[in-house]
């Protein structure tokens, strides 16, 4: 077949751009949006997936991981004596205020555990080690949020609920969904950071030992441990994500967002296709003429439009690899992990199909009888 | 010898609004293969309606059209583009090549069209534009073409498909008096030389002499009462001597 479809598209370089550049920009868009969404949904359990546990023991009907409500930390021994439990460790995550230099205050959410247990320690440290919180009292912040807590380098000391905090460490990348940075202590600092009774705990996690069925130590904990729930790290990373995402509306109006992206990016895709299509509707006519049944037509419009869902989407990605990259470094995160960058090509693909086949209707209903008038 | 295209009593009503408008009425007529008919008449009189209805472009309200022996008249719509590419090669007005692709690859796309394979097809375009004349355009692009040079394609193009029918709707209009006269050797000689029946819409008197017979439509009729129409008419008569359908008389006195 002589290549009509890439002819049509390469000929006419403007019109060639004005294509590319509409299937670029939905591209972006969505990944944009959709990245916000799976960025926001992330950060809403980042603390939960990277805590390293197994089961979450909370107090009864915490909705989420902010949500803590401090319970005895007695319960501690009880659930170690869980057949199947390998480790158990308290957590306290708790709200307070961290005092900057100038004397102002800023929203703090304290995550305060055993630093020698690989249970809620801090992770992706660019600077000092999770054991230095066992240093006097030790800090570990996200370099996300020097600024806003006023920060500049480590061995900085500041006041958090009237105790010192010295800064030891940053970490890269542990945003936090609501305006509270996280700031990772020890357990016990984190008590006092928090004003939490010295006998209480937020959370305590539980690694399972080695072989250990995670439904009958669950259903163990439960059994022997009263007052308190028990959740999988999914179950409670899951519920605190729809709490954030959907119950608050914060991720309903992002997840809004992606949607208009979608459709905007399909309306933006379509009318640069139809566009396209509809400048070279006197050849297709032709064609028609000439006797080439509508499959022929079919084909040679599909073919455009799957060259282009190519180009655009290889060029798209380019631009959206730049966008998320530029976001690691701001206060929202936009997440493009591999699959949504492997389904945004058939996202790309359809829309630019489905914008063709808007246009092969059209085209189907051309009168070849058009070629006669001059 | 059967024609290669018979119509009779052809009549095609265009819908418009409540009322209708009757493009063609009771047309009768015969080609013959080997033959060159030119339908002449006033704007609107039906030339291109005719035309298109020969070409299974359009389909007839009523009557009977027959192409190489095949009544084409009562098939679907959706047969009518196998018929197209079977029987009839169609030159446009204004050439509709397709800009994008070279002289060669327009002449390919019909040879495509019939599922010839590739190599195949580009060594009959070569074939087919050495033939009339262009065969160092084969790269070039139509915009770089003169107006004989892409009716010339054109001419190509339409006989890539091997039809017996060649249907040209004003081949000559967009050419000047030179270009379409060389444009006319060319038609000519596919119906005289190659045993095509070839019909002509014209408006351009300076090329009714290459016309063995000239059919004249007026209001959507083969004008005059007779129907010499579907008559087998000599080829190589001078051109004062070829009758004038639709006129009163027999000499060739068209007012276009």
């Amino acid at each position: 077949m002589p290549p009509l479809a890439q002819r049509n598209l390469f000929h006419d370089k403007v019109r060639l751009t004005v294509t590319l550049t509409g299937i670029v920009f939905a591209v972006v868009l969505i990944v944009v949006e959709l990245g916000l969404f799976f960025g926001f949904t992330v950060t809403t359990s980042n603390l939960i997936d990277h805590a390293g546990a197994d089961l979450w023991i909370t107090s009864p009907k915490v909705p989420y991981v902010e949500m803590g409500v401090p319970f005895s930390e007695r319960k501690l021994n009880q659930i170690r004596a869980v057949p199947g439990v390998g480790d158990a460790q308290k957590l306290v995550a708790q709200w307070t205020q961290w005092k900057l230099h100038d004397g102002s205050q800023e929203s703090v959410q304290i995550v305060g555990a055993n630093p020698d247990s690989p249970l809620g320690r801090p992770w992706n440290l660019v600077e000092g080690r999770a054991e230095d919180l066992k240093d006097p009292d030790a800090v570990i912040l996200d370099e996300i949020y020097k600024q806003k807590l006023g920060v500049s380098r480590v061995g900085e000391v500041f006041e958090v609920r009237g105790h010192r905090a010295r800064v030891v460490g940053f970490t890269r990348g542990i945003r936090s969904f609501t305006t509270s940075p996280y700031v990772f202590s020890t357990f016990k600092h984190g008590q006092d950071f928090t004003g939490m009774r010295e006998d209480q705990t937020t959370y305590i996690l539980v690694k399972a030992a080695p072989g250990a069925d995670l439904k009958q130590v669950r259903r163990g904990i439960l059994s022997q441990v009263r007052n308190v729930d028990v959740y999988t790290t999914t179950e409670f990373s899951h519920m605190t994500r729809f709490y954030w995402m959907f119950t608050t509306g914060a991720g309903v109006a992002v997840l809004i967002a992606a949607v208009l992206g979608l459709v905007v990016g399909f309306v933006v895709v379509a009318q640069t296709i139809y566009a396209t299509t509809m400048d070279h509707v006197r050849e297709f006519g032709t064609l028609k003429a000439m006797g080439a049944p509508n499959s022929y037509v079919y084909k040679v419009i599909m073919k455009q439009a799957g060259i282009s869902a190519v180009i655009g989407y290889v060029l798209g990605m380019i631009v959206s690899v730049f966008v998320v990259h530029a976001s690691q470094k701001g206060g929202a995160a936009i997440l493009m992990p591999m699959p949504m960058a492997v389904g945004m090509f058939f996202v790309t693909l359809t829309m630019c199909v489905g914008a063709a086949l808007v246009s092969i209707n059209k085209v189907m209903r051309i009168d070849p009888a058009m070629v006669f008038k001059g | 010898m059967k024609p290669a295209i018979a119509v009779r009593q052809l009549t095609k009503a265009y819908a418009e609004g409540s009322a209708g408008t009757l493009a063609l009425s009771g047309v009768d007529l015969d080609v013959h293969a080997g033959e060159l008919l030119m339908l002449v008449g006033p704007s609107g009189s039906g030339k291109t309606t005719l035309l298109s209805i020969m070409g299974c472009i359009l389909t007839a309200t009523s009557g009977s059209v027959r192409l190489a022996g095949r009544e084409v008249s009562t098939l679907r719509e959706k047969e009518l583009p196998a018929i197209r590419l079977e029987h009839v090669g169609f030159v446009f007005q204004g050439f509709n090549l397709f800009p994008t692709l070279t002289a060669g690859e327009n002449v390919e796309l019909m040879l495509d069209l019939k599922k010839v394979p590739a190599a195949k097809a580009k060594k009959r375009a070569h074939e087919l534009l050495d033939q009339i004349g262009i065969g160092d355009k084969y790269d070039a692009f139509p915009s770089d073409l003169s107006g004989g040079q892409k009716q010339r394609v054109a001419i190509a193009r339409a006989l890539a498909g091997d039809p017996g029918i060649i249907l040209a709707d004003e081949p000559t209009a967009a050419l000047d008096s030179h270009t379409g006269r060389n444009v006319m050797k060319q038609m000519t000689e596919l119906a005289h030389r190659r045993g095509r029946a070839v019909v002509i819409v014209t408006h351009d008197s300076r090329v009714l002499d290459f016309a063995d017979r000239i059919v004249k439509i007026e209001d959507g009729t083969i004008a005059a009462g007779s129907l010499p129409a579907i008559a087998q008419m000599p080829n190589k008569l001078p051109i004062h001597d070829r009758p004038v359908y639709g006129m009163a008389g027999a000499r060739l006195e068209v007012t276009l």
